[in-house]
């Protein structure tokens, strides 16, 4: 399955990732500490710079997750000039920049990467739910999004050879089914080669 | 043992399906995404505990970059937007739906749809006005206001968690845990 990760090396790609997400947390934290609309500018103009360093292509692939902010940002301006008030050009900036940082992040980091911060995240909770638990249901999520995928396809189809209507919801009861029972025969053949502890 | 582990990973992998299905029109014409009915579906049929765990598996995994929320958004971006907020209330919505079907001796599709309702429509959506406001640096009336036209299309997929989970008692009596 495909990562948001950029497939190509930029210098941020070799950076450790802990490290990454905590600068990332802190960024963000200090954006939102942030009041007056020169400052966040000057942070906004510091992350265009941050996108910038990882080559034209790169800046191209990351403007494309900020359109999905276009809503939010229609409202605000509409409100905001509606009510003649300039804080609303700082909480555009700051949630433009706020997003835009993570997605740089998000976009130099493996899949491994993140997944191994996670687990470490996760140690103190080992007695709950040991680390090994936790990588196989990853594991098993991730195998099984494509598998499934496949079933609604045959599950729509199926409907279709049946009927000149759209499934619409009808498959899902089929789609929960077939879940559930792919659980329960998952769970019968990792106890046949020996479990999970 | 191994079946809660399976059923949580399954369940986390059912959300990702709902929401990268192409276009199931859950009614005619309304494109909604099924996405936070798969968040319902989680609460309701595997109850309270995995319910929530599953959910948090599933944020776990966009968390981390795979492009699994609605319209193949992922990654840590959508941790910073606005909509942060039903993020956050996703794996309470699964707790709260799971805790009113195991504590309600109702009807199953009865005490799934209330669940649902009171899980993934009415906490949901509090949780999310509050993260809008928050992000959009709105007062709470002025953020609910953008949250009021989804409230149909949540009210409907509520009320699609109470079938489908009630046909699942049917078909599988054992399999509901939520019931179990």
């Amino acid at each position: 399955m495909l990562t948001l990760t950029y497939p190509s090396k930029t210098w941020a790609h070799g950076l450790p990732a802990g490290g990454k997400l905590a600068a990332l947390a802190l960024a963000t934290i200090a954006l939102f500490a942030l009041r007056e609309p020169a400052h966040l500018a000057l942070a906004a103009l510091g992350a265009a710079g941050l996108v910038a360093s990882g080559g034209g292509e790169f800046a191209r692939a990351s403007l494309r997750p900020l359109w999905m902010l276009w809503p939010f940002v229609a409202i605000v301006a509409a409100w905001h000039l509606w009510l003649r008030d300039p804080a609303g050009i700082a909480i555009i900036l700051r949630m433009i920049t706020a997003v835009a940082l993570a997605n740089f992040i998000t976009m130099t980091t493996r899949l491994t990467d993140m997944i191994a911060v996670i687990e470490w995240l996760l140690r103190p909770f080992a007695r709950v739910i040991p680390a090994a638990r936790i990588a196989l249901a990853i594991a098993l999520t991730i195998r099984f999004i494509p598998v499934m995928l496949l079933r609604a396809g045959d599950l729509a189809l199926a409907w279709r050879a049946r009927s000149p209507a759209s499934p619409r919801w009808r498959i899902l009861p089929a789609l929960t089914l077939s879940t559930l029972d792919d659980a329960t025969r998952v769970a019968e053949a990792l106890r046949a080669r020996g479990g999970v502890d | 043992m191994e079946k809660s582990l399976t059923q949580i990973a399954l369940f986390a992998a059912l959300i990702a399906i709902l929401g990268l299905i192409p276009k199931i029109d859950l009614i005619s014409g309304v494109p909604i995404t099924a996405q936070s009915l798969g968040v319902m579906l989680c609460g309701t049929v595997l109850g309270a505990k995995r319910g929530a765990l599953s959910v948090l598996l599933f944020l776990a995994l966009v968390a981390a970059g795979l492009p699994l929320l609605s319209g193949g958004r992922g990654g840590l971006g959508v941790f910073a937007s606005p909509s942060v907020g039903y993020l956050i209330g996703f794996p309470i919505a699964a707790f709260i739906a799971g805790w009113v079907v195991q504590t309600w001796r109702a009807g199953v599709g009865l005490a799934a749809f209330a669940g649902a309702a009171i899980g993934g429509v009415v906490v949901l959506n509090i949780i999310g006005v509050l993260g809008m406001s928050v992000m959009l640096g709105k007062t709470l009336p002025e953020a609910a206001l953008l949250a009021a036209p989804f409230l149909v299309g949540d009210s409907i997929k509520a009320v699609l968690a109470g079938l489908i989970t009630q046909s699942i008692a049917k078909m599988r009596p054992d399999a509901l845990l939520s019931r179990g």
